[in-house]
């Protein structure tokens, strides 16, 4: 049954932007991203969403609905109520491109400072061997559709541009603790996760399995354990003796990060001269850790931004009495 | 000519899905320059939707398995038009393939002695699919994606191809606009692979994302090389059918393959009044050998909702026309009496995840409605077995948008493996092309100039409608004309909408800059759309006969004269023309295979 909804979108590129308010026709069953789409077909076809698979398994639809970052494809109308209007605005800790879509190169960047699974060298050609019980931790990690609604909430760089840098985040922690419980890769990432890509910045308030659309239990099952390998390695004073006097045996390589080349091989477009668009919005250029937290601050941290933030705050609480 | 970016490379790869990225890695780790051009981000493309797993006779649940098993099942499947030789190579390299992933880093599901477990899966004799529950996809892609980032190649997110440029007869590199800004580049290159996926956004039911609009065939048609069994397209039998947002989404051959099965309105198993003579000798006709099948493959037949995807999607058509539906226009698959909870949480994880948080349906507990959605494109691009190369010196199709491995009709599982196989020989093979190439050459300027007129027309069009109400109803028209079942009068019909839709959609206007424009992108793919929905509708009109994923009411049955022939498509100065080519003919050993009456 067809019935009109209310929404908010917020609407602009790095240089500024505001909610704008529509109303849209939306039938029974349909999702915020069936909504969008039906907005963009008949009354704004230049409003920006990325998205590919709307099945909730390619995490490219990441927003933020009434404050809550979620996948707008696996966001239902039916969970809102009838006349209650819903505000959709992009990911907050991503440098907005247009309208609902962020830049959100820093998780690519981020990726490339991951050593590869590195296999034993004489285990090759089918001859693997490794227990479903062994590899059922790993996989669990290895469901991430790299929607980086964990990476978006996590307040270590929502809201603090300054600790991007030195901070993977949960979405490459569930990846390092994935290549640590591997059962076979010779490699060990422990020391550096806590020393270059900021393990220790985490204080595990869980905000980022809250929003984890494959309910992978970033924390418990991610982050804690790998914290507690980095320890035990670390400060155990009788584990530090035993590898010192030769006791322990190094089982895994010790590595540091990846990436050593300079001149990322993920690409951006760049500004030429002659390249002038036919409006104005040529002006976005592309700028990869440039003026990014200007172009951040075009999200509006008004009356609108901050409801949404506290919003989401509600809703967490909420959810955390109620589980 | 602006002064647009430009690049210089040995290769590039257009796709970021298993194929071109397994191209990519191939001609990296070939010592070639290379380049990939991703219309989204990295990670995203159709892979991720692959659930089922990876077709390859590694004999790690089954040990008769072989090749020549795998072999003949896909021939067999694509009901004997497949091209001999990519399914003899195909079956051959695919096991090396898979564990190839796993050095790499995928962690697939195992047996109980710690190999990659493979699961039963339509089509094929043994269980063969490496899978990793329901989202072998997924693994899949992030596998490749992460060795690819390893590596270091150059990959160009969110940047769309809008034409291959050429010097002479030759390829010279891709000109397109990045999506983030609209600003253009251009790739010079000697090689280019094409490796864009399929068609199936031209239907309005599809289990295909935005993505799929044949840029890929489109660009190599008319840029000169010629398209292969375009006439086929695979509707993969259950699509979801309720809510109507979700219309068309996949759900798992996997569901089948774990033991569910398909009943109508009245209870019952349908699919064994619909065993075709074809595949009698080795379909179970009682439910009592079915169910036995599933823990003794040598003893009993295969259960007929094992059936190849072509003869599922015909029945349950059949069934829903007949009155015996669904509620909701379809039938329905039935997993909740055959496994317990916990297998079906274990084992159809995502499937569950779909069901219950779009539908409101708990899978445990409830059957799931289904009906046929369109899936995927046999056809694509015809290239030579070995190496991939199209019909022009320097281009190269692989994956989904290559045609001839799979005949009239692709095995469930046999696309994940394709993408391999034939990436990494296409990476190779292109990498190897450009290396030896004595001299380059790049586009000339007129032809830049009009690639960018072309691009930035629907700009300075004023008052003409937006491309999403001609792209809807070319959706509409395909699924409704072009669709499962066939016949003249409705082919003909649709290829005269066809021609009306390229007039609506040269006259599109779009609102807006050029910054991520969603508008702007649909104006464009349009035109690759229409030129593949043509294609399509031309070679189906062609082929008087039924065979796979091409069912004519008016030609039922299935012609041994049209057997022995692919349908070629080639475009000349925007008009499509289509040939008849004898099959290649396949060779003794192999034709022996399938005369021994299993």
């Amino acid at each position: 049954m067809a019935r009109d909804l209310h929404l908010r979108v917020w609407r602009g590129d790095a240089s500024g932007g505001d909610f704008v308010d529509y109303t849209v026709a939306v039938e029974d069953g349909e999702v915020v991203l069936d909504a969008l789409h039906r907005l963009q077909a008949t009354q704004t076809g230049d409003l920006a969403i990325r998205w590919n698979c709307k099945a909730g398994k390619c995490g490219s639809c990441s927003a933020e609905i009434n404050g809550k970052p979620r996948l707008m494809c696996m966001t239902r109308l039916s969970t809102f109520e009838p006349d209650e209007t819903i505000t959709v605005n992009p990911m907050r800790t991503f440098p907005v491109i247009r309208d609902l879509v962020t830049d959100v190169s820093f998780n690519f960047e981020k990726a490339r400072e991951v050593p590869a699974f590195a296999p034993p060298s004489d285990n090759v050609g089918g001859k693997f061997r490794m227990s479903q019980v062994d590899v059922d931790r790993s996989q669990e990690f290895r469901k991430c559709i790299e929607c980086f609604l964990c990476q978006n909430t996590c307040h270590v760089i929502r809201d603090h541009e300054e600790n991007k840098p030195a901070f993977a985040g949960p979405r490459f922690f569930i990846r390092y603790a994935e290549l640590d419980m591997h059962p076979l890769d010779t490699q060990d990432r422990k020391q550096m996760v806590q020393q270059e890509e900021g393990l220790g910045y985490c204080n595990i308030t869980k905000c980022c399995t809250e929003v984890c659309p494959e309910n992978i239990k970033i924390t418990d099952n991610g982050i804690i354990p790998l914290k507690e390998r980095v320890v035990d390695t670390k400060y155990d004073p009788i584990l530090f003796l035993g590898s010192k006097i030769g006791m322990r045996k190094q089982t895994r390589t010790p590595v540091g990060p990846a990436a050593a080349r300079a001149i990322s091989p993920i690409k951006h477009p760049e500004r030429t001269a002659g390249d002038e668009s036919v409006t104005s919005v040529a002006s976005v250029a592309a700028d990869p850790g440039g003026d990014s937290v200007l172009r951040k601050a075009a999200i509006p941290a008004g009356a609108t931004g901050a409801a949404a933030g506290v919003g989401f705050l509600a809703w967490l609480m909420r959810r955390r009495r109620t589980s | 000519m602006t002064d647009h970016e430009t690049h210089d490379y040995d290769v590039v790869v257009m796709g970021a899905g298993g194929s071109g990225l397994r191209a990519a890695i191939a001609a990296h780790e070939a010592g070639a320059r290379t380049a990939i051009v991703t219309k989204s981000l990295l990670g995203k493309a159709h892979t991720v939707m692959a659930e089922g797993g990876i077709a390859a006779s590694m004999g790690n649940v089954w040990p008769e398995d072989n090749w020549q098993v795998h072999f003949r099942d896909t021939m067999r499947g694509g009901k004997m038009l497949n091209n001999w030789r990519m399914a003899q190579l195909h079956a051959q390299e695919a096991p090396d393939r898979v564990w190839e992933l796993e050095e790499w880093g995928a962690l697939f599901d195992r047996t109980a002695e710690g190999k990659i477990s493979q699961r039963d899966f339509g089509g094929h004799r043994y269980a063969r699919l490496a899978h990793v529950g329901d989202r072998t996809g997924l693994e899949m892609i992030r596998t490749l994606q992460q060795r690819a980032v390893d590596l270091g190649i150059d990959v160009y997110m969110e940047c769309t191809v809008t034409r291959l440029l050429k010097n002479g007869d030759a390829i010279a590199g891709t000109f397109g606009y990045w999506r983030e800004t609209g600003s253009f580049i251009q790739l010079n290159a000697p090689a280019v692979i094409i490796a864009t996926g399929g068609i199936g956004k031209s239907f309005k039911v599809t289990s295909n994302s935005w993505e799929y609009t044949g840029d890929g065939h489109a660009l190599a048609l008319t840029a000169g090389a010629s398209l292969i069994n375009m006439e086929f397209v695979q509707f993969h039998p259950t699509g979801m059918v309720w809510p109507l947002s979700v219309r068309g989404l996949l759900i798992t051959e996997s569901v089948r393959g774990e033991g569910g099965v398909l009943r109508n309105s009245e209870g019952k198993r349908f699919m064994f009044d619909y065993i075709s003579d074809y595949f009698k000798a080795e379909t179970a006709d009682t439910e009592e050998e079915a169910d036995r099948w599933y823990d003794d493959h040598i003893n009993n037949r295969r259960p007929p909702e094992l059936l190849p995807r072509d003869e599922v999607a015909r029945a349950i058509n059949s069934e829903i026309k007949a009155g015996r539906g669904s509620p909701h226009g379809g039938v329905f698959l039935d997993i909740a009496t055959r496994r317990s909870a916990a297998d079906i949480h274990k084992r159809l994880p995502s499937m569950y995840h779909q069901f219950k948080e779009l539908a409101d349906v708990d899978i445990t507990t409830d059957p799931m409605e289904v009906a046929p959605t369109a899936h995927y494109v046999m056809g694509g691009v015809e290239v030579d077995p070995e190496t991939q190369a199209a019909t022009i010196p320097g281009l190269f199709a692989v994956g989904e948008a290559s045609g001839g491995m799979h005949g009239s009709n692709r095995l469930g599982g046999n696309s994940l493996s394709d993408l391999l196989v034939f990436g990494k020989r296409a990476g190779e093979f292109a990498a190897d092309y450009a290396a030896k190439l004595p001299a380059r050459q790049v586009a000339t300027a007129a032809d830049v100039n009009d690639a960018i007129a072309e691009a930035l027309k629907p700009f300075s069009t004023n008052g003409g409608e937006n491309a999403y109400a001609v792209q809807a109803e070319l959706q509409d028209v395909m699924f409704s004309l072009v669709g499962i079942i066939r016949n003249a009068g409705e082919l003909t019909q649709a290829l005269g909408e066809i021609e009306k839709f390229k007039a609506r959609a040269a006259a599109v206007s779009v609102e807006g800059g050029r910054a991520y424009n969603p508008g702007w992108h649909v104006a464009l793919d349009i035109h690759a759309m229409l030129t593949v929905s043509e294609a399509c509708a031309r070679a189906a009109l062609e082929r008087t006969e039924s065979r796979g994923g091409h069912t004519r009411e008016d030609y039922p049955a299935t012609d041994p004269a049209w057997g022995k022939v692919n349908l070629i498509v080639t475009e000349k100065d925007g008009a499509i023309t289509i040939e008849h080519k004898p099959l290649p003919q396949m060779p003794d050993e192999l034709a022996t295979l399938f005369e021994e009456g299993h």
